[in-house]
């Protein structure tokens, strides 16, 4: 990589680092599907690194490095022993070591995504390891998910409902979860992806670019959920239709 | 020096709590349960046992020194010139612990755990002596070390660095073993209760070997005294620790 990614963000961080995104949800639900996704779609305008946290393996980690979506350095691979939502909770530290650890190696960088392992309902990311966060759900769950709320649902900055395709396939109605899903995020936005028919994810990496131009302007310090960078597209300002600024070929 | 008799520091760095990733490691338990020599209540309290009179009686005598080291470098201005060169010792008794962890995949679990255990301590206990540590060994101390000077700056003895270090030397593999094989909680508690007296004795033997540059009187050296620091060894746990590193399918670093 390099020369890819030097045609922006030359100015120094106002805080000093990239934005760490925190992408969580329960297990299976697309966490890596999207992570590659924002990879393929931001990973020539954004400097970029991704840590995944395993349960068991460093399944997620090479499935990343194998898919060919990012330099392979720039993946690190944490392991959270039995408890996935501790170590981007309760116990950041291997995390943050981590992240600090592609910083310094790659830096300065505009994005770090970090992965959590497969977990549960109310599994969010501490705001002392992840400074936004996505919460990934899928329809196969059913479409109950979104009512039943949880800390995850309820208060990550975006709402991710992954799997649209499926929806027939097991009788979701996304109507429901889209209507339930807003009932109990106060205006957090949600957006349905399907990451199988479209691999780039647009809509999400839209939001993405403009939480972190938000950061890069010292924008967007303050907690989560409140103003412009909790909401759709930043001051950057460009929802449009998906996909409008994005044509690269996947890598 | 007016140590208090009681120390609520102590408390705070034995926590299982204490974010310092701690968590993602089993002291050997995975590899043990793996290979079938940890299956139940027995079988558990003899690998605790085992762990606590080699590694773990290691690991406190390696923090009570530290412990003492970090005292006498607050004490003596010995911390270390903060932009320049490292303070004397810490490299010195990082190699004893070094040499002490015969397995590689040990190592490298020691090394992680103390420097992910060193940068949660600077920023709770802030110090230029955990900053001199963390110059003095950049690739992160070992974890009876980074535990040690720890608690050297949070205001503990050597005998309660040492204390803190043997008690993780058994809960935390206590804790993987309920998780990994359901074992009853209770029942590993009550295990981990009869265990008392031996890391009291662990802990009173580490800060009986506590040395410091300021508690060694010349000719002799710290590094002389550090240098006959118990140096029990579990061949059986280095090698389910290489073995482990290599397992396909693992919850656990180490
Ligand atoms: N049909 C369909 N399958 C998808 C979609 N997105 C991901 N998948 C599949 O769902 C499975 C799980 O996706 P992952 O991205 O690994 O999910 P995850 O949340 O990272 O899983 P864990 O990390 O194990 O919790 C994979 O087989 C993906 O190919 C989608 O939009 N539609
Ligand atoms: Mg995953």
């Amino acid at each position: 990589m390099g020369a890819d990614h030097d045609d922006r963000h030359h100015a120094p961080h106002p805080h000093g680092r990239a934005l760490r995104l925190g992408v969580g949800g329960p297990v299976g639900s697309g966490k890596t599907a999207l992570t590659a996704a924002l990879c393929r779609a931001l990973g020539r305008t954004l400097r970029l690194a991704v840590v995944t946290n395993d349960i068991y393996t460093t399944e997620d980690a090479d499935f990343l490095r194998r898919a060919g979506v990012l330099d392979p350095g720039r993946i690190a691979a944490v392991q959270t022993g039995c408890c996935p939502h501790t170590a981007i909770r309760d116990d950041i530290a291997a995390n943050l070591d981590a992240v600090e650890t592609l910083e310094e190696r790659f830096g300065p960088l505009d994005l770090v995504i970090v992965e959590s392992g497969g977990d549960n309902l109310t599994a969010t990311f501490s705001r002392g390891l992840a400074d936004r966060q996505i919460f990934v759900l899928d329809v196969s769950g059913g479409d109950k998910v979104p009512r039943k709320g949880g800390p995850g649902v309820t208060t990550a900055d975006l709402l991710v409902i992954n799997k649209t395709d499926l929806a027939p396939m097991v009788g979701a109605d996304l109507t429901v979860m889209s209507r339930d899903a807003a009932a109990v995020r106060e205006g957090r936005p949600v957006l349905f992806t399907s990451i199988r028919q479209e691999p780039e994810a647009h809509a999400v990496a839209e939001w993405v670019i403009g939480v972190v131009e938000a950061w890069a302007h010292g924008h967007g310090t303050g907690p989560r959920g409140h103003g412009h960078d909790s909401g759709s597209p930043g001051p950057g300002h460009r929802a449009g239709s998906p996909g409008h600024s994005h044509d690269h070929t996947p890598v | 020096m007016s140590a208090p008799s009681l120390n609520a520091a102590l408390l705070l760095l034995a926590d299982s709590r204490l974010p310092a990733g701690g968590h993602g490691h089993s002291g050997g338990a995975e590899a043990a349960i793996a290979a079938g020599a940890v299956r139940d209540l027995p079988t558990l309290a003899a690998f605790l046992r085992g762990r606590l009179a080699t590694s773990g009686l290691v690991a406190a005598c390696l923090a009570a020194s530290a412990c003492a080291l970090a005292a006498s470098s607050a004490g003596s201005g010995t911390a270390g010139d903060p932009a320049g060169a490292p303070p004397g010792g810490w490299a010195e008794l990082d190699a004893e612990a070094g040499a002490r962890t015969a397995s590689p995949a040990q190592r490298e679990a020691s090394r992680v755990q103390g420097r992910l255990l060193l940068r949660t301590a600077r920023r709770i206990w802030p110090s230029p002596v955990l900053d001199g540590l963390a110059r003095a060994v950049p690739e992160g101390a070992h974890h009876p070390v980074a535990l040690g000077a720890a608690a050297g700056v949070a205001g503990c003895a050597p005998g309660e660095a040492a204390l803190a270090a043997a008690y993780a030397a058994v809960t935390g593999p206590a804790t993987a073993a309920v998780r990994l094989l359901g074992l009853d909680p209770v029942a590993v508690h009550r295990l981990l209760a009869d265990l008392a007296p031996d890391l009291e004795r662990a802990a009173s033997t580490g800060s009986g070997a506590a040395a410091s540059p300021a508690s060694v009187p010349p000719p002799r050296t710290a590094a002389s005294v550090w240098a006959e620091l118990p140096a029990h060894s579990a061949p059986a746990l280095d090698l389910l620790a290489e073995r482990h590193l290599r397992a396909g399918l693992r919850l656990f670093v180490s």
